[in-house]
Parts: structure tokens; sequence; C-alpha cells
């Protein structure tokens, strides 16, 4: 797997704010200006899931992309963290909800996540491809049947409703607009702080030991430490991802973080490429546009509406199908092609 | 020749205060070498790819390891280095018993190896590749921070693309780079980090006639106190740059010697180098 790598270097030329291509710029506009033209329903619904489930494939790209470690627990960090803010914070549930402060459970919840998410690392390291996959599979479904049965601590089948975002600076943060706000603001920054450590020493380390950990061993790296703290970071940003996702739906149970909601991670981020981080927001806008409006369009064909399902699976396949890279990899492999240099074609290569 | 040395941000301070470190450290672990094996073994099933291996190199000593394709040599390499768990024996580096160390923590003690085939980050650039391997023995290497302009790593790494004449392609991907280049990398990144001791492993292996000249003003010009062992099939670099030579055959150690007596010397003509006396390997 090729990861296109962020330049921020200096050497090729003027400041970075004058490399980024202007289209950056205009989406980023347009995404900030969306409340002006957008209901309530796009806001909060489409954008809103769209950055959150972004996010948590965000966490799966940074493992799979950079790290080479293809990990179905992604899901079940993002729903830990959302148990615990239930858990330690306020919801319906008073019997077990604690009703601890924001910023004590926030931190917390995501420091749970993250030690959660150090213990599977450590757990999934010792194995490679296929068999990481296994591993972090039965771990997500472990954790499905755990919150299942539990009903001492995480309320069984039924979870927990009532969980609201604080009510920070007097904003209902679960209003469409601050809502989308809030999940635009953590999708930026986890966008670019995984842009970020692409370059910094963890992240090249990380993309050697994808490429080759003997190497990296052999340089003085601990492989098995590098990728489980690789883990460890990703849960942060699934944890993110998490808290804002039960705070959307207001709930959290089992399902939140069961096996379909995990499949679905790895479809998001498959389908947008794991070449970039900016892949799995493709991917997720894509998986929500379909989840939320494939229901009315099989309706209008006189099909049923039970198959939307059927529909993503069709999109993945056509996508893995034709660009192992997802819609990202379609994307530069129409550019190449725009670019190419038609005497090269038609002389067989050069000359 | 172009004169060329390693660049002094990958000294460690000098060789004086290195040299007398060394020789602080070997005296206070009672021992005289830099790396020492003693019956080691390796075995694949029931293939002996090593057999009692006792080899012992003095600090700053430059060894070149010969033999015919299969004789063991890389094996021992990767004995040495912890790429494989030897089944027999001991290897003590700098006095330090590191049989049973992991490969990171013996190149954190100051121990570098290149590869046959080049193990390097082809989707990396080059620059990036010698950082990486400047910053694996540096501390911090779970930074989260990228590195400033000032940064020290980053110079080294600038300074080891030089001596490789590399730095005109800084920023060009690995994959991009010619087998010679790719050479060349492989040694830079093997003397980052001010190694004490080095195993190249066929160094000149692709390198066209300048490049191999390079490469001996590279080896002869490393500081005193830095020693290696070299395996190389090209005679003319092996034993330019070693002060002694160690013969193997099938597994294990037959001769050890000067280069001008390993060159004399009938039986290891007969072995390797060709002579009338057995098959030659070359």
């Amino acid at each position: 797997m090729r990861v296109a790598e962020a330049e921020f270097e200096p050497a090729r030329g003027g400041t970075w704010i004058e490399r980024v291509n202007p289209a950056v710029y205009l989406i980023g506009l347009l995404l900030l200006i969306m409340p002006l033209f957008a209901n309530d329903f796009v806001l909060f619904q489409i954008f809103g899931w769209t950055f959150i489930l972004g996010m948590i494939a965000l966490s799966l790209m940074f493992l799979a992309g950079y790290g080479g470690m293809v990990s179905l627990a992604q899901m079940s960090f993002a729903g830990l963290a959302g148990y615990m803010v239930a858990i330690f914070g306020e919801s319906a549930i008073s019997t077990i909800s604690l009703g601890w402060p924001w910023f004590i459970t926030i931190p917390l919840a995501l420091l749970v996540a993250v030690l959660f998410a150090t213990i599977v690392g450590w757990l999934a390291v010792r194995t490679e491809g296929i068999y990481t996959i296994m591993i972090t599979l039965a771990i997500a479904s472990a954790m499905f049947y755990f919150t299942r049965q539990n009903y001492a601590i995480f309320n069984g089948f039924s979870g927990f409703n009532g969980v609201l975002p604080p009510k920070l600076f007097g904003v209902d943060w679960r209003g469409a607009m601050a809502f989308y706000y809030l999940t635009l603001f953590w999708a930026v920054v986890s966008y670019l702080v995984v842009l970020y450590i692409s370059r910094a020493p963890f992240g090249l380390a990380l993309q050697g030991i994808r490429d080759n950990p003997r190497r990296m061993a052999a340089l003085g790296y601990n492989v098995k430490a590098h990728r489980i703290a690789a883990y460890a970071f990703s849960a942060l940003i699934a944890g993110i991802g998490g808290i804002l996702l039960t705070w959307q739906s207001a709930q959290i149970s089992p399902g939140t973080a069961g096996i379909g909601p995990v499949i679905d991670i790895l479809i998001i981020a498959v389908i947008g490429g794991l070449s970039r981080p900016i892949g799995p927001f493709i991917g997720a806008f894509l998986y929500v546009l379909l989840k939320t409006f494939a229901i009315d369009v099989l309706i209008s064909m006189g099909l049923s509406g039970d198959r939307f399902q059927l529909l993503i699976g069709a999109g993945f396949l056509l996508v893995v199908f034709f660009s192992p890279d997802g819609l990202l990899g379609l994307w530069e492999r129409w550019q190449t092609y725009r670019k190419r240099d038609p005497l090269l074609e038609t002389s067989g290569g050069g000359l | 020749m172009t004169t060329t040395s390693l660049p002094t941000s990958q000294q460690d301070g000098g060789a004086a205060s290195v040299g007398a470190d060394i020789s602080e450290r070997l005296r206070a672990t009672g021992t005289e070498h830099a790396l020492e094996l003693r019956g080691v073994g390796k075995s694949f099933g029931a293939l002996d790819a090593l057999s009692d291996i006792d080899l012992a190199v003095r600090p700053g000593e430059r060894r070149a390891v010969l033999g015919s394709n299969g004789a063991g040599k890389t094996t021992l390499f990767n004995c040495v280095t912890g790429d494989f768990l030897p089944t027999r024996g001991t290897i003590r580096f700098f006095g330090e018993d590191v049989t049973t160390f992991p490969a990171h923590e013996r190149i954190r003690r100051g121990l570098r190896r290149t590869y046959q085939i080049s193990l390097l980050f082809t989707n990396l650039s080059v620059r990036d590749n010698i950082y990486l391997s400047c910053r694996g023995v540096s501390r911090n290497r779970f930074s989260f921070l990228r590195p400033s302009r000032r940064d020290a790593l980053m110079s080294s790494a600038d300074d080891l693309m030089r001596l490789v004449h590399l730095d005109d392609e800084r920023d060009t991907p690995v994959s991009a780079l010619s087998y010679g280049q790719q050479r060349q990398l492989e040694i830079a990144m093997a003397l980052s980090g001010a190694p004490r001791f080095i195993l190249f492993d066929e160094p000149a292996a692709g390198l066209s006639p300048a490049e191999r000249r390079d490469l001996i003003a590279i080896l002869t010009g490393l500081p005193g106190h830095m020693g290696f062992i070299i395996i190389e099939h090209d005679m003319d670099v092996a034993l330019r740059v070693a002060q002694s030579v160690t013969m193997m055959h099938n597994g294990r150690i037959f001769k050890e010697g000067k280069p001008e007596e390993i060159e004399q010397d009938e039986e290891v003509q007969a072995l390797y180098l060709g002579g009338d006396g057995g098959p030659g390997h070359g």
C-alpha cells in the first residue's frame, strides 16, 4: 500500500499557505458558510454524521495507511469512549451514571479508550495481515456481547439514553448549527493532526515500520512499541468521534459498536481511500448519503427499501474492483491519465 | 580519488573522546574486544548454517569475512545483529552479553549493519530514510513534533547525504534511485548516529568503478575507533579496506590472518580465489 505523504517542506518553494491547492480553500469556505444555506437536517444528520464517521474511519486510515495494520476495533474504541461519557457523566439512567462534570468525564473517557486500545494493540501487533483483522474483529465482537450482557456497568441491551453534550458557554451544542460546527472543528483538528504527525518522527517511523519492520528494528526502533503507540493514538481520534456520536444520537447502546458498524468503518475507509487522511471523510460522506437516501431511491424505483445495504455493498465492490485505493485512487489515476504525454504513448514509451 | 570522511556530526563528539570511552568501558567489563563470538551456531532444522564460530574483533579493527556463497557469512551477520537468535553460543558486544537482545537494543548500543539486498523505505525520500536512521538511535523516537530547520539530526542527515553524493536527490523517493545510489544510501544509513561497530554486507555489489572508489575512500576514512566487518566478493575492495581476514566455509571459520597471508594461502586459493588446487568461487 502506498501512502502519499503530505509535503510541507520549504524546498518546494513558497510558504505552505501558497502551496495548498486553492480548491482546499474553496471547500473550507463552503464548509464554514454551510449553515447559511443548508437546513438543520443537512447540518446535523448529513454533515454532522459525516464528520463523526470520517473521524472514526480516519483513525483506521492512520493505522492501516501509515502503519499497515487493518484494525476492526476502531468502532469499539469509539463506542467505549461513548459509554464512558454516559457512565461517568450524566444520562437518563441515573442509577448507573455518576454525573461527574464534563471536564473530568471527557478526558477520562478518552483515557479509558486509549488504555483499551493499548491493550488491543499489545495483542494485535503479535499478528499480521488477515490475523490482525481477525483478532480485532474478535475483540470488537467480544465488546459487543459483553456490553449487551452486562447490566451493572453498561446497562445491557438498552444502554444509555439522554446522554447530552454539556451546555458550555451557554450554547446548546446539540442544536443543528452548533453541533455542525462542533463536529467540523474536531474533524478538521483530527485531519490536521494526522497530516502533521505523518511527517513527524513518530509518523515517519510508522511508515518505515509499515514498509519494512525488520529494517526499522535494525535502525534502533522498537517496532512493537511503535505499533502499540499507533493503536493508542488512533483510539484518541476514534474516542473523540465516539463521544460526538453518542451526543448526536443522545444515546449509546451495544448496537452502536456492533459488528455492522465495525464493518461499516472499514467500508468507509476503503471506499474513500486509505492513502490520504482526506479519504475517510470522502468515504463517510458517500456512506452517509447512501445510508440516508438509498431507501427513498429504492422505493421510488419500486424496489424494497430494506435492500439499501445491497446498494452500499455494490458500491463497495465497484470501488474495490476498479480502484483498490478507493475514490482517491480513482481521482489520482484520472489525474495521471489527464497529464499523460501523448507523444510518449504513441511511440511506445520513449525513443 | 575524492577525500571522503565521516562528518563530525556522526562521530559522537570526536574520535578521541569516544576512544577513551570505549577503553574505559572495556576495562570495566574485563574484555578487550568490540565483538566477541564464542561457540556460536545456528541451525535451520537439520541444516547447520553456522557451527562453532569463535570470532573476536578489537575496537577499531577492520575485518573482512570472505567465503563462497552459502558459507554462512550473512547468517553470521544476522546472528550478531539479532535478526536471528543463535541456536548455540554467546555474543558479546563491548563486553556485554547481547546474545538474547532484540535487534533494536543492539543497534542502540552502537552496532550498525547494511544489507546484502538493500532494505530501504522505497516510498520515502532519501532524506527521510537517512533521517529515520539518525532518529532511530537518538532520544525522542516517539516524538509527535516535526523536526525544525535547525534540528541537529536533520543536519546530520544532510551531512550523510553529502558524504555519499546523494545531496542532489534529497527529496527523491528511494524507488526512483538507481541501484548504485540505493547501495550508497544503505551505507549512509549505517553510518548514522555515531556507530561503534558496523557490519557491511557486500556494500560494493552493483556499484560502478567510480562508486567503488568512493566506497573505499569512505571506509578507509572512517574514524579510527569505528571498527567494522565487511563481507565482500570484490577482493580489491575487501583487501584494501581490511586489516585482517576471516575465511568461512560451510558455516565454519577455517582460516584467519592478514590480507597478504590470506592472498598467498594455497588452501584459500583453492577454495575461494580460483587457484589451481580446487574449485573457484570468485
